[in-house]
């Protein structure tokens, strides 16, 4: 007797069974969104309630928008990529909802320099262009073609910015009518894409062809030249932009994904080695950089010298004040950090205000995200697809831990943005895209899945 | 690949672990170190996020808060500023706190555990009580008579009750206004220069950190060391003083302002005033019980506190016979406070016994619930019963009929004991004007007030300035306004 519920595939005995098909999961898709977009807007009436004890004039159109756009970006992936990993999109919504409560929240204490609307604008860009890459993009294998377009493109993109004027002590800005755009952000995909592409076509030449010096496998130069050289030119041009956190990625990605390719350990001792010396080398030569390493070893030095608390001891007593369960949304003084409060340092704000069990649940979802590009990976049995999956869930991965160890005390602090979170508009729309990508991935994962694991 | 990938993926879960522990670091086990930071301004943004408590005087809070709506939000107001200054002290954004605002001021921002009723529920739900109030001893019409009366002088009153210790009136003149002070405005800073720069020195709380000569006054002490050490046994009998009196061991000679000290009875020579003869009473009662005799009125404490801390008045340990003559007189180094004088006063009038003065009644929670009272406390015996009465009967005198006729009151008791201390280099400075004394209601069973006086200077009046001319009347007024206030008095 057929039980209900039971799968089609065991109706018919004497037919082929059709390859095993998982579910699509898309309703379950929708509910985490709106559950996502649920926690955003009682977020946002918390503030509300906090500073004026009313809710907020905006909180219905709030609301609205960001269920709009989630609801578009979903529809999206309904009708493209139906198979897609169901709870990549909820932690997008999630994460931009709650860094746009948090940046409207600080806007309360800076009344003239409000960032929550451009940053809802560039939120709209980016669900924009989640969508168009959900859409336009039929499989990611069509991207493997475009591995050394995406070279020049990734170079161009970082070398831009050199001729505009330095911003805050970086140049890695551009300007253009009004807007302010960093390229550097664009890059991270860019690079990505370059490096899964070109490890892809060439993992087994560097895994196994060579000599072998000592216990190490040396690549051929024909193989491993353009790889180094790109990577040097791409960390060089970071240096010569002082934008310390994004090299720190390109690194780490760079590092990751030659080792995911070729499994050769070695390799990654050779690269921590390099960046060891790089690093040092950097700090000698640069006062920036040494400053932040001073910084981080003793944050309270400008305390005791009698200059006052600098950014990272705000940061620390912004979180110290959080404690476990944090002083509410609305309720803490993050702002005290000054500069920055609502981009690189937007992290103190939540330690703060949401605590430390705030905190932490911000971490998981980020560790979430990241684990489902693995699992996406995992799942995938072509190559360049599996680097280029786990390529932009180490990306998110990097620049967590990155920003999130340098704003509490972890390690030397590198200005960089806290995905989706913080204030910046190419970081949000960056991070669309590469949740997009994840999707295109993890549909094509989960569509052609056959019960049977990758090798 | 796939186990790389694994490989990979236990590397970013070891990153969340560290991002995991070092929050925990923060914001756990580090957390009060980073609080407690005098650098973190939390503490402050919430000191002053809610209203203050108040200090008040005869039931009317003397005190308020004032919203500006910025980072510290309450601002510190007074009525009366100036009047109450030398016993609230200021409250400042910038600068801290002092006196009560200072060592109340867990209590007064609502910090103060006492507060809760119920015992670290304010830890676990991180909230805040409503600050409290400080109600204090002080008799509103004492304060004002003193500070109306010390207008355009410099010098200070203090004044207890003798029965109790509870101060009434503790007043420095010049006095500033705290409220300039409240919030963290360009004009605090301009304030806080111009205050702490003024030659006049405004902020200086001359009647508990000032000592000054006690000049005659002191010769209550020295009497009351006579008569305990069987010194002097009769009051009236003559006793060996020439006049002038060359101090033993120099050629300095000692004269007197009044006539007739020559062999005076002690007390004519109070009454009078005469340093011949209370100098040589110092020298035979001898250094060590003249000493301990000042040391029991509360002099060379250094613990006093009422509740914030009084400067130490001192009777030097090591004196020469010649130094001793003068110290006797409240001369060479003796200082005082004028709240120790006032206590010496206040022990005559009590008997003898020395009350431990205290400025705080009790405090409250915002809705008047006692969190606390201060019982009166004994601090020593200065002298016998008896010797009390001896010196009750010699200020009364003084004022009846010797150098304190100024601060006579009709219908009620009052002694005194007037004193002119030179000070400076070689006396040069105009000498400080002192009178010290007690008021009792006739029909009232003990004294309710003693007070002392001392002015620097009286500016725009010329002539000598003397204790009897300058100080008395202001004691007076300070007197009556008690006597007046007070309950037997009423009906």
């Amino acid at each position: 007797m057929i039980q209900p519920g039971m799968p089609a595939t065991t109706r018919t005995g004497d037919a082929p069974a059709p390859a095993l098909r998982l579910p699509r999961r898309r309703g379950t898709e929708l509910a985490l969104i709106l559950l996502a977009v649920l926690i955003s807007v009682y977020g946002y009436c918390a503030v509300g309630l906090a500073k004026y004890g009313t809710l907020p004039p905006g909180a219905t159109r709030y609301g609205a928008g960001l269920g709009v756009l989630a609801l578009l970006a979903h529809c999206a992936v309904r009708l493209r990529a139906p198979y897609a990993d169901p709870l990549l999109l909820p932690i997008a919504v999630l994460l931009n909802g709650v860094g746009l409560v948090l940046i409207y929240r600080l806007d309360l204490e800076t009344p003239r320099d409000r960032a929550a609307p451009a940053q809802l604008y560039w939120s709209t860009v980016g669900v924009a262009l989640f969508i168009a890459v959900v859409v336009l993009l039929r499989h990611h294998r069509v991207l493997q073609r475009y591995t050394y377009v995406c070279v020049v493109a990734a170079l161009a993109l970082l070398t831009l910015p050199i001729f505009f004027p330095a911003v805050n002590g970086a140049r890695i800005w551009l300007r253009v009518a009004g807007f302010s755009i960093q390229p550097g952000e664009f890059a991270k995909v860019v690079l990505a894409v370059f490096f899964a592409g070109y490890l892809a076509a060439n993992r087994h030449a560097l895994a196994f062809a060579g000599r072998r010096v000592w216990r190490l496998q040396v690549p051929t130069g024909r193989v491993l030249g353009p790889v180094v050289a790109i990577w040097l030119l791409s960390v060089g041009v970071l240096v010569l932009e002082r934008d310390l956190g994004t090299s720190l990625l390109f690194f780490g990605l760079f590092v990751v994904l030659l080792y995911v390719a070729t499994g050769r350990t070695g390799w990654v001792a050779v690269g921590l080695l390099l960046a060891l010396l790089g690093a040092l080398a950097v700090s000698g030569i640069e006062p920036h950089v040494h400053g932040r390493v001073e910084d981080w070893l003793r944050p309270f030095a400008s305390i005791e010298a009698g200059r006052g608390p600098n950014q990272l001891a705000q940061s620390l007593f912004a979180f110290a004040a959080g404690g476990a369960l944090g002083t509410g949304l609305g309720l803490g003084h993050s702002i005290l950090i000054g500069f920055a409060v609502k981009s690189d340092f937007i992290l103190a704000t939540a330690g703060e205000e949401l605590g430390l069990a705030g905190l932490s649940a911000l971490f998981l979802v980020y560790a979430l995200l990241v684990e489902r590009g693995y699992r996406a990976g995992l799942a995938l049995r072509d190559p360049f697809g599996r680097l280029l999956a786990i390529g932009l869930a180490s990306i998110v991965a990097l620049q967590v831990f990155v920003i999130a160890g340098g704003v509490t005390g972890l390690i030397p602090l590198t200005g960089m943005a806290m995905p989706f979170l913080a204030q910046g508009g190419s970081s949000v729309v960056t991070n669309w895209i590469i949740v997009a990508l994840l999707i295109r991935i993890s549909d094509s994962a989960r569509s052609q899945y056959d019960g049977t694991a990758a090798p | 690949m796939s186990g790389y990938i694994r490989r990979a993926a236990a590397l970013c879960a070891l990153l969340l672990i560290a991002l995991l522990a070092n929050a925990t670091r923060v914001q756990i086990f580090e957390s009060s170190r980073y609080g407690d930071n005098p650098a973190n301004r939390r503490q402050a943004i919430v000191r002053y996020g809610s209203p203050r408590g108040d200090i008040v005087v005869d039931g009317r809070a003397v005190t308020g808060s004032r919203d500006t709506a910025g980072m510290f939000r309450y601002e510190r107001t007074y009525t009366d500023g100036p009047l109450y200054a030398p016993v609230t002290g200021f409250a400042s954004q910038v600068y801290g706190t002092t006196q009560l605002e200072n060592t109340h001021d867990a209590l007064l921002a609502g910090t103060d555990p006492l507060l809760s009723t119920v015992p670290l529920w304010n830890d676990v739900a991180r909230a805040r009580n409503p600050g409290g109030n400080v109600v204090t001893t002080l008799n509103g019409a004492a304060q004002r008579a003193a500070y109306r009366q010390l207008a355009g002088r410099t010098g200070a009153v203090a004044a207890v009750e003798p029965s109790t210790g509870r101060i009434l009136a503790l007043v420095s003149a010049p006095s500033y206004d705290p409220a300039e002070l409240s919030g963290s405005r360009t004009a605090v800073a301009r304030a806080w220069t111009r205050l702490t720069g003024d030659a006049a020195r405004p902020m200086l709380d001359r009647a508990i950190q000032q000592t000054y000569p006690p000049g005659s006054t002191f010769k209550v002490v020295t009497a009351a060391a006579a008569l305990d050490a069987g010194v002097v046994t009769d009051l009236d009998a003559h006793t060996t003083s020439p006049d002038p009196y060359q101090l033993p061991g120099s050629n300095t000679r000692l004269t007197n302002e009044a006539d007739g000290c020559a062999d005076a009875s002690v007390r004519y020579a109070f009454a009078w005033s005469c340093n011949t003869v209370f100098a040589k009473l110092g020298v035979e009662t001898g250094l060590r019980t003249m000493r301990e005799a000042a040391a029991n009125f509360g002099f060379d404490d250094r613990t006093l506190r009422i509740p914030f801390p009084v400067a130490p008045s001192t009777f030097d340990r090591k004196l020469d016979p010649a130094q001793l003559a003068l110290s006797s007189i409240g001369q060479f180094d003796t200082r005082a406070t004028p709240l120790q004088m006032a206590m010496v006063a206040a022990a005559v009038a009590g008997g003898g016994e020395v009350k431990a003065p205290y400025l705080v009644e009790r405090t409250t929670t915002r809705q008047g619930e006692t969190v606390s009272t201060t019982a009166p406390r004994t601090l020593h015996r200065a002298m016998s019963a008896q010797t009390a009465e001896q010196l009750r009967e010699m200020m009364l005198d003084t004022v009846e009929e010797g150098t304190g006729r100024n601060a006579a009151i009709p219908g009620a008791m009052v002694g005194g004991k007037t004193g002119t201390a030179q000070h400076g280099v070689g006396n040069s400075g105009k000498p400080y004007a002192w009178f010290i004394s007690w008021a009792q209601a006739n029909d009232a069973p003990e004294p309710a007030v003693a007070v002392a006086v001392v002015v620097e200077n009286a500016a725009g009046r010329r002539g000598e300035i003397s204790g009897g001319g300058d100080a008395a009347p202001i004691a007076k007024a300070v007197m009556e306004a008690v006597l007046n206030a007070h309950p037997r008095m009423r009906h």
